[in-house]
């Protein structure tokens, strides 16, 4: 089944929702880069529930109009209105009164649901049966996804896609420097408010298959996995897209293979699954990298204190040390440093002295700053000046055995 | 309105919602200071995967493994935000999209791959609450409110939310200095030998049993609303933190009661005979106090200090 179903083999329905899933990803992944490299990951959540009132009085202005009341485009441009005015409402709170973004995205995001489920509500007593289907924007509902709706879903996903294509190099100067993209004379009021709309878009473009609960999530994670395989933001930005459109094919043909397998959280769960795989693999962010650096900085501290330790004749008594320095051919079980030890211990002690001249000279004062008690003192002087250091500390002497 | 209709009927989910907007709305306070006002957000949608395990667990809707799973919830939410918080350097505000949605994904696959059609458990319920359906069927009048053997037919709701409310004051009155030290200046709290970060876990804790037990009887939208907009609404009244505890209290407390009676019969003045959800009335109600605060507060401006002078 799963294969038939990533092949595109399992029916009309099940092919429509996808291939909507997988554009709708790609826009999610990308335009959420920035609102994630902007730091302001949540205010989607406040967006993404100031949709459910516009639904509402989109349903109740069509019925009122003789209409159906559930058409898509009508409810979907109902929605994009209460999501903008939410929208500006946490912008305003932010600037004109002393709450922080945080409170007034948890403000607009309780107050317009609210206000969303009144309305709900109120449809219900409308008419009997009418209602059907509006809370399917909860949580998402692909059941009876039309080619019409997959094609709202397909122009709204590419117009959104080449809007963030056109505007990304000013947001993300944006994101990265406000103060600088100012100074630049850009409008940086105006550039996040057209960040911000491109996030409306994709909310509402994503009602239809995800709900407007679960499309917080298409637009956050995907940007905070692709983040720790790269320093580099428009490559950030391509790979959420492959991450959010690659986990939206994956999770839609999931959900279609077997029965109970609500879209939206199939497709949310993959994406996290990518985001767990990218914190505990990804090189040099990942967590999996930093405990391998940890352990190995961690070997060349104990290796050098033991040299220095075998070059004073003190005893060791750390295991781990005295086991890395077993290994190494440096030292016998019983502590006492073998030939090669012996040669190793007087040049790391004899570094130790060399550092402590570079330290103590003012002519020195760049390379002293490199001082971390592990670096090779060659691979900062060159040899004409490591000479010149040795003449001042004088001759080796024997290692005290 | 005469006390045999609004004994059983309509005092019961009052008192329950006052009681769970004033719970909320304490601790609200100090997370909204340490801007930490989301984690409330968090905690109510990551309260669905904790009742529908310790459903799948017990195998029936009774209230208390629903209680301690969502409670579970919560605080292994709050862990794993601050885990890979640190892991993986995220920013905080993202770190909690990540947890809380994919938990709330789970908590609804779960629902879905289970059979919980015979019982009441779903999400329309985890969110809007059923305020209306906590009635008083034993009471006939203003009398019952004396009568013991009526009073046990009591919603038990009503009492647990008491109780919550109860343990949310005492808190809050016997860590009232400490609290307010480290909300306003944790470095110094920490250089007098304040345990900073027990003293924040259990603000956390705090938060999440006042919006695990509200939850259970209100649903979600009054937690996320009760847990910011008082609180955000009394910050613009005052700079003194005994007087916006005291605004929060007020607006909350003006919210659920003004919310609920709009609800109920708010329809009935327009001619309708079906009553909407007081759970978003309330929510609603608490946002028009907000506005109403950002517009003419006398702190509404960031430099503190009243916009007439």
């Amino acid at each position: 089944m799963l294969v038939e179903a990533l092949t595109l083999q399992l029916g009309y329905n099940a092919t429509l929702v996808v291939i909507g899933a997988t554009l709708l990803g790609m826009s999610a992944g990308v335009t959420g880069t920035f609102l994630f490299l902007r730091k302001r990951a949540l205010v989607s959540d406040a967006i993404s529930h100031a949709t459910l009132p516009g639904i509402g009085l989109a349903f109740i202005v069509m019925v009122f109009l003789g209409g159906d009341g559930r058409s898509l485009p009508g409810l979907l441009a109902g929605s994009a209105l209460t999501a903008g005015i939410g929208l500006l409402c946490v912008g305003w709170l932010t600037r004109y009164t002393r709450l922080s973004e945080d409170a007034a995205i948890g403000a607009v995001l309780s107050v317009f649901f609210g206000f969303g489920i009144v309305l709900l509500t109120v449809i219900q007593t409308l008419g009997a049966g009418r209602q059907a289907g509006l809370d399917s924007f909860l949580l998402g509902s692909t059941a009876g996804m039309l080619w019409s709706d997959a094609m709202v879903i397909a122009i709204g996903g590419t117009v959104t896609l080449t809007l963030v294509l056109l505007l990304h190099r000013p947001m993300t100067l944006v994101s990265f420097d406000p103060d600088y993209a100012t100074a630049r004379g850009l409008n940086v009021g105006r550039i996040d408010l057209a960040m911000m709309g491109l996030v409306m878009a994709v909310t509402v473009v994503g009602l239809k298959i995800v709900g407007l609960i679960l499309i917080v999530a298409m637009l956050i994670i995907p940007a905070v996995a692709a983040r720790f395989w790269t320093e580099r933001a428009d490559r950030v930005a391509l790979l959420a897209g492959a991450v959010g459109g690659v986990s939206g094919y994956v999770g839609a043909a999931l959900s279609a293979s077997a029965p109970n397998l609500p879209t939206g959280p199939i497709i949310v769960l993959v994406t996290f699954a990518v985001f767990l795989v990218s914190l505990l693999g990804a090189p040099s962010r990942g967590v999996l990298a930093a405990v391998l650096r940890f352990r190995r900085y961690q070997r060349r501290v104990h290796l050098r204190q033991g040299l220095l330790a075998l070059a004073q004749g003190q005893p060791i008594y750390e295991k781990l040390t005295l086991r890395l320095l077993r290994r190494a051919g440096l030292a016998r079980a019983d502590g006492v440093a073998t030939e090669a030890g012996r040669a190793r211990a007087a040049k790391a002690l004899r570094d130790e002295k060399r550092w402590e001249i570079v330290r103590s000279d003012h002519a020195h004062e760049a390379a002293a700053q490199l001082y971390d008690g592990l670096r090779p003192i060659e691979s900062i002087l060159t040899q004409d000046q490591i000479r010149d250091i040795d003449r001042r500390i004088g001759r080796p002497r024997e290692v005290p055995l | 309105m005469n006390g045999a209709e609004f004994v059983p009927l309509s005092l019961p989910p009052l008192l329950i919602g006052i009681c769970a907007a004033v719970a909320c709305a304490l601790p609200g306070n100090f997370l909204l200071l340490r801007r930490q006002a989301l984690i409330g957000d968090a905690i109510s949608h990551v309260v669905l995967p904790g009742i529908v395990v310790a459903f799948l667990v017990t195998g029936a809707v009774s209230t208390w493994p629903m209680m301690l799973g969502a409670a579970g919830a919560a605080l292994v939410a709050v862990a794993l935000i601050e885990l890979i918080r640190r892991l993986g350097r995220i920013e905080a505000g993202a770190a909690m999209g990540v947890i809380f949605t994919a938990m709330f994904a789970g908590g609804v696959l779960l629902l879905e791959q289970t059979d919980t059609s015979n019982v009441h458990l779903d999400v329309e319920h985890a969110l809007y609450g059923n305020l209306e359906s906590l009635i008083w069927l034993d009471a006939t009048g203003w009398a019952s409110l004396l009568d013991t053997a009526a009073l046990a037919g009591l919603p038990p709701e009503l009492l647990r939310m008491a109780i919550t409310l109860l343990a949310v004051i005492i808190f809050t009155i016997v860590f009232w200095r400490p609290l307010k030290l480290t909300t306003f200046d944790e470095g110094f709290a920490r250089t007098i030998g304040m345990p900073t970060g027990v003293l924040g876990l259990a603000l956390v804790v705090t938060a999440a049993v006042a919006a695990v037990a509200a939850f259970d009887a209100v649903g979600s939208i009054i937690v996320i609303a009760m847990f910011i907009c008082p609180p955000a609404a009394a910050r613009l009244m005052t700079n003194r933190l005994e007087r916006q505890v005291a605004w929060s209290v007020v607006f909350a407390v003006l919210s659920a009661s003004l919310g609920y009676v709009l609800a109920g019969y708010g329809p009935l003045w327009f001619g309708r005979m079906d009553a909407v959800s007081a759970a978003g009335m309330i929510a609603t109600v608490s946002g028009v106090i907000l506005a109403l605060a950002a517009v003419f507060g006398p702190c509404r401006t960031r430099s503190g200090a009243p916009s007439v002078v």
